[in-house]
């Protein structure tokens, strides 16, 4: 027995070539799929649940897809829809691919499965002491459950299946490991699982582990107890390193992988090339758990923000930057007290400096902190409780920030160049990553809602 | 005088990278054996060398030796999570630097 797999692109919408998808679909393949989301891109996406990609773009790499399934009556799996899985990014992926349907007139059995999750059932498994923290968590309590602007579980292939035995011919999942969309219908075919999450895991990011990297699909096929994978662009290849290599990606270990129900074990994988284009893998194996669990991922609105970006060129000012900002720091403290007569206090804002060209980018982690050159970048940005206030108290900040005395001159300079008038700039809504936990439910299917439609 | 070559000339690719919204991962690859066994042996790379130069206890350093993929991996903390008001780098895809220019005996 054999099952074959493509993947369309590691990503929807970052548009992949509609040739590689051709090819693919006459491989005959029993499952297309393709991840539409991830935690990679930050907190904004699943705070606001609103989608990275545009909605021109998701439709396009959708419709092929469709148009190939249709071909091939095999299921079409989708997961992660919307960037960040939530219920609201499931709700816009399905309003195109019902618009994708009507254009093309194209009729299938449709599964949604969402998985933004109930506050009052986390907070009763967080009583009874079944929420665990992963490494490093934040502190997890009733109220951080409460503050969360948006939770998801993230599903595994338990959940898909379950929309598969339904009958489901196009599913739209809300977070899921990218994995579990690949390895859903070859476990119900029989597939040995060590190679099948070895296969999921490599072609989920689609031809980013091919020669060179690219935004464009992956075949696969699983055959007893290993795998062989190629890329969909004939002109592209993979090679036993770049595959090898492809564990590591994004994962803190090269070796093992969670899911729900396991893990993927790749300490003993061996990789062969098969020609010069494609590779096989063989002796990976799938270890389960003892106790089944699902991770949650939630997104918590911190305030509103405005920005304000400039650059200090004068060595006098940039050789007294480590006492200036905290004294810019207990200055405005003060200042806004007063100015806004008292009835803004310090818990309302935060006032943050990044000085760009010391150690802007890699923060305590910076090991050459002291070696600042003839010229620096400096962000300043103040959160608030408000966006109104934000910008109110960023007003103020960027233009005393810009007259701020220093002994070696006397007399008023001016000592931040700003680029832009006026120099602050807002930017909505920031939210933060507040959970890194997972649960572990009765059962798998618990904490996900299922929904069928005949399109 | 002996020329000794550095890591950033060694590895065909020195990167880092979220590995979830929590914590780092580097990963330092090599072209051939040859050059992933000269920089493993010269016992340059250790968990100490990371806990030295970014400034964090060795117990929060994961250390992998990938001999199928000539690749060293490291994982860590992030020094603040994915997306929080302090955190510089959204993607954690510019904290590889400090590794670029460590030099390997035996080159």
């Amino acid at each position: 027995m054999e099952v074959r797999v493509i993947a369309p692109n590691g990503t929807i919408g970052a548009g992949y070539k509609e040739k590689s998808l051709e090819r693919g679909i006459a491989l005959k393949p029993h499952v297309i799929a393709c991840d539409g989301g991830s935690t990679d891109s930050g907190p904004s996406y699943l705070g606001s649940g609103t989608p990275k990609s545009s909605r021109q773009a998701v439709k396009r790499d959708l419709r092929y897809m469709f148009l190939g399934r249709e071909e091939l009556g095999v299921p079409l799996i989708i997961g992660s829809c919307g960037t960040s899985g939530a219920d609201v990014g499931v709700d816009w992926v399905r309003d195109i691919c019902l618009e994708i349907a009507a254009e093309e007139n194209l009729h299938f059995k449709l599964a949604v499965i969402k998985s933004d999750q109930n506050k009052e059932y986390l907070k009763k498994k967080l009583k009874e002491g079944r929420i665990k923290p992963l490494t490093p968590a934040p502190e997890i309590s009733e109220s951080i459950i409460d503050k969360a602007s948006r939770i998801v579980g993230v599903m595994g292939y338990e959940q898909i299946d379950r929309a598969l035995s339904e009958g489901a011919e196009v599913i739209l999942a809300g977070r899921a490991t990218d994995t579990a969309l690949f390895a859903a219908i070859p476990l119900r075919m029989g597939a040995d699982p060590g190679p099948t999450w070895h296969m999921a895991k490599t072609i989920e990011c689609g031809a980013a582990c091919a020669v060179v990297p690219a935004a464009d699909g992956m075949y696969a096929v699983i055959k007893d107890n290993e795998f062989t994978i190629e890329p969909l662009d004939l002109e592209s290849r993979v090679t036993p390193l770049t595959v090898a290599s492809h564990m590591l990606y994004e994962n803190s270990s090269p070796f093992l992988l969670r899911e729900p129900g396991g893990w993927l074990d790749t300490t003993n994988s061996q990789y062969k090339a098969i020609d010069d284009r494609s590779v096989s893998v063989s002796g990976s194996v799938f270890r389960k758990a003892e106790t089944y669990t699902i991770k949650l991922e939630a997104a918590e609105l911190i305030g509103y923000q405005s920005i304000i970006i400039g650059g200090i060129r004068d060595p006098y000012i940039i050789r007294r930057l480590d006492e200036l900002i905290p004294f810019l720091q207990g200055y405005f403290k003060l200042k806004v007290r007063k100015l806004f007569e008292g009835k803004v206090k310090k818990k309302d804002y935060k006032l943050h400096f990044r000085i760009y060209g010391r150690d802007g980018v890699m923060g305590p982690y910076e090991p050459l902190k002291d070696n600042v050159g003839h010229e620096v970048g400096i962000l300043i940005t103040v959160t608030a409780k408000t966006q109104q206030l934000a910008s109110d108290i960023a007003k103020f900040v960027a233009w005393m920030s810009a007259h701020v005395p220093i002994p070696e001159w006397q007399g008023i300079i001016s000592s931040i160049a700003y680029p832009f008038s006026p120099p602050e700039i807002e930017r909505g809504a920031v939210y933060r990553f507040s959970l890194n936990h997972v649960v572990e439910p009765d059962n798998p299917l618990e904490m996900f809602r299922f929904n069928y439609e005949e399109v | 005088m002996k020329n000794i070559k550095t890591l950033g000339e060694l590895a065909k690719i020195i990167r880092s990278k979220n590995a979830g919204p929590f914590a780092i991962t580097f990963d330092i690859m090599f072209a051939t054996e040859k050059d992933y066994n000269l920089v493993v042996k010269s016992n340059i790379l250790t968990v100490e060398r990371f806990s030295n130069l970014f400034n964090i206890p060795p117990e929060d350093i994961q250390f992998y030796l990938v001999k199928n993929a000539y690749a060293i991996k490291i994982s860590m903390p992030r020094p603040y999570f994915q997306g929080d008001l302090e955190d510089g780098d959204n993607y954690a895809g510019q904290q590889y630097p400090p590794l670029i220019g460590i030099e390997i005996p035996g080159t």
